[in-house]
């Protein structure tokens, strides 16, 4: 079959274009780690606060300037709420749901990450920059959708 | 007299045959179609309550509330206006290209028609008695009421009557044409029959046999990321059907319209294949920001969907040189000088070439919001809702409301007035202007971080949330045009159906160029192209559907938190 010039160029540039965003993506998941929020932990969603580490949720410092945030979502609030760290904290969140499935965003940083009833998600970020960050759940959980926020304070 | 009268009236038939006119298709087609736009009419009016809600103009009564009014629209949209103007335009078209539908068929497809209203009605009820405010995507744990997952299997089970109609058609015409290609608009036709009849069963296992035993306390819990995975399997399919529906007119139909031919017949067959067998498992991305899933397979299926980026980028060399070549045959010249000659003021023209251009940024977006990182930028929030503003309420619908300008008419037996055309091309651009407006809104404010499916709220007066306020604003402007162009559109719709002056109207398809390359018999190998698709699929789904059951938590019970 015969096929133009400009459209063999045309598809040669499509096919690069498609293969640098894989090129892109895989070195940013794989090289950088900054792949996206993939825990593969388990947990029964209906015995998240007599499993540890959901029985005691809170902010716990486990380094230098490095924190784990171990939070339970359930509808309309998160646990622990109104969070605050030094600036510069590495924070990893550990979260789970006790119900439907939530989002955790927090605005104005690259934290986006599923909640869902029976598995435990895993995010880390670095906060350098003091203020007040708005975290919200993205994901329609309900009646009171609107309502669940909180934030955390960078000191 | 009798008999001079049967006389005219067998002729009149006669000629009708010969234009590809059946006046009982033609029937069945109009209902859908009319159903598509009362769709649109309602849900349009839906869309704007929610845009004025969110832009904090509007406070929405208890009684039917801001996440009532969102599952409805969503219902309303996604499925009733897409799923009946696809099956009324591709019945319209198969019954034209394949000499009339055969009378099972009809009965079929009108079977099908009313299975979908009874199930719509039933989904409704318990949406308007605030028993089923679960969104579109109706996420378990979040439990409705059992009826409202019954109207869902009923939609699906008419949805299917309606392919396996036009499974029977062309199976027949096949029969009778041996060796010869199915007609172009058939052959996009049956693609997006077959795509719906598998994507359904994705989400018929859903509903049947893993959300209807859970909601009657048959078993007590659910496994959530297997309901969520067959949900999106069937999602996302669902929206590349529109596309391709959308596709279908921007190939065959739209160089008829301006007066050229279309573009090499073997490479449009073979954009309907890769879309066919690519698109299943284009469902992952909205998955990639789960629990549950390595990244191993997350990167694996960015591979998967960006792969159907690659037709559309065919797609899109191919409709701009049909463009240059017609108009640069009426004169046209220069490197830009051709657009002149192209038919502005026909909005059989131009809103599908609006939608064709809109169709650029979206697809960026789209391939943008597919990647990982970037996917974790912007997952759920407003930027998806612009996303798919552009493409389905621009892309897919602007072709649908090009699409009305002639084919209401051909099927009502009536003529496109150049009173109608003029208001077509106002309300082209309207749309065009509100479109742009509220999708450009949406897209910004949600890099900045506000979320989807969120009725008015700040947070408690929180910064960040103040500061989406002039974006969200400037959101309910657009919504505000867009109501306006609901019901010009509308209107243009049921006066052509009913009082436009009777006459003949041409079903506008494009032949092929005169030196055009044969296209090998290997396209119409829907064997083959089947089993590739199914082991796509495979390759996409095995994996992760094992992992979700093998590795499963314990599961969910129902939960209703509305």
């Amino acid at each position: 079959m015969k096929m133009h010039l400009d459209e063999k160029i045309w598809l040669t540039i499509s096919f690069g274009i498609i293969m640098g965003f894989m090129l892109i993506t895989g070195y940013q998941a794989f090289a950088l780690e900054m792949g996206p929020p993939s825990n593969m932990e388990t947990i029964d969603p209906q015995k998240v606060d007599q499993t540890a580490p959901f029985d005691n949720p809170g902010v716990k410092k486990i380094g230098d300037n490095e924190y784990e945030v171990v939070m339970t979502l359930q509808a309309f609030g998160f646990n622990p709420n109104n969070i605050e760290i030094p600036a510069g904290a590495k924070v990893t969140f550990i979260m789970t749901s006790k119900d439907v499935v939530h989002g955790f965003e927090v605005a104005g940083t690259n934290i986006n990450a599923m909640v869902m009833p029976g598995h435990i998600q895993k995010i880390t970020q670095t906060f350098d920059k003091p203020g007040s960050y708005l975290v919200i759940c993205n994901e329609y959980c309900g009646a009171g959708h609107q309502l669940m926020s909180t934030t955390i304070t960078v000191k | 007299m009798k008999m001079e009268a049967d006389l005219i009236a067998g002729f009149k038939e006669k000629t009708n045959k010969m234009l590809g006119f059946y006046t009982e298709d033609a029937k069945l087609s109009k209902s859908y179609i009319a159903v598509a736009f009362i769709a649109l009419l309602v849900g349009g009016f839906l869309g704007l309550l929610q845009g004025l809600n969110r832009a904090g103009l509007l406070e929405l009564p208890t009684w039917f509330n801001y996440y009532q009014v969102l599952t409805a629209h969503g219902l309303l949209l996604i499925l009733v206006l897409t799923a009946f103007f696809t099956i009324g335009y591709f019945y319209a078209a198969l019954s034209h290209n394949l000499g009339g539908l055969l009378p099972k068929v009809r009965k079929l497809a009108w079977i099908g028609f009313y299975v979908k209203l009874v199930g719509f009605v039933l989904a409704v009820i318990p949406i308007l008695m605030n028993e089923a405010s679960v969104m579109y995507t109706f996420y378990p744990p979040m439990a409705a009421h059992p009826v409202f997952y019954i109207g869902l299997a009923l939609i699906v089970v008419g949805v299917w009557l309606c392919c396996i109609g036009a499974f029977i058609q062309v199976a027949n015409w096949r029969k009778n044409h041996k060796g010869q290609h199915v007609p172009i608009l058939s052959y996009f036709a049956t693609g997006v029959f077959v795509l719906l009849f598998f994507a359904l069963m994705f989400v018929a296992v859903e509903v049947l046999f893993m959300i209807i035993p859970w909601v009657f306390g048959w078993v007590d819990t659910i496994n959530v990321m297997v309901a969520r995975t067959l949900f999106w399997a069937f999602g996302h399919t669902l929206v590349n059907i529109w596309y391709l529906t959308a596709v279908s007119a921007w190939y065959v139909v739209v160089p008829k319209i301006i007066g050229g031919k279309r573009w090499s017949d073997l490479l449009t067959r073979v954009v309907v294949i890769a879309l066919v067998i690519m698109n299943i498992t284009g469902g992952f991305h909205h998955q990639i920001i789960d629990p549950g899933i390595n990244a191993v397979v997350k990167f694996m299926h960015v591979f998967m969907s960006l792969a159907i980026g690659f037709p559309s980028l065919m797609t899109a060399f191919a409709l701009f040189a049909v463009f240059e070549r017609t108009a640069r045959r009426k004169g046209g010249k220069g490197l830009i000088g051709w657009w002149k000659k192209m038919p502005w003021g026909d909005v059989r023209f131009l809103a599908p070439f609006i939608a064709m251009l809109s169709f650029i940024p979206a697809g960026a977006g789209g391939i943008a919001q597919s990647t990982n990182q970037l996917d974790q930028v912007v997952h759920n929030t407003m930027w998806i809702v612009g996303h798919f503003h552009l493409t389905l309420g621009m892309s897919v619908v602007m072709t649908f409301f090009g699409i009305s300008y002639w084919l209401v008419p051909f099927i009502s037996n009536r003529v496109l007035t150049p009173q109608i055309n003029r208001l077509g091309v106002i309300q082209t651009w309207i749309w065009t202007i509100g479109m742009i407006c509220m999708s450009g809104a949406m897209h910004y404010v949600g890099l900045l971080g506000s979320p989807r499916r969120t009725s008015y709220t700040t947070y408690g007066d929180h910064a960040t949330a103040l500061g989406w306020d002039p974006y969200l604003m400037l959101l309910a402007v657009g919504g505000t045009l867009l109501i306006v162009g609901v019901i010009l559109q509308v209107y243009a719709v049921f006066n052509m159906m009913f009082f436009a002056p009777k006459g003949e109207t041409e079903f506008p398809i494009a032949e092929e160029e005169d030196n055009a390359t044969k296209t090998p018999y290997l396209t119409e190998r829907w064997g083959i192209w089947i089993v590739v698709m199914l082991i796509v699929v495979a390759m996409a789904y095995v994996i992760p559907l094992t992992e979700f059951i093998v590795n499963a938590p314990p599961g969910s019970p129902p939960f209703k938190t509305w």
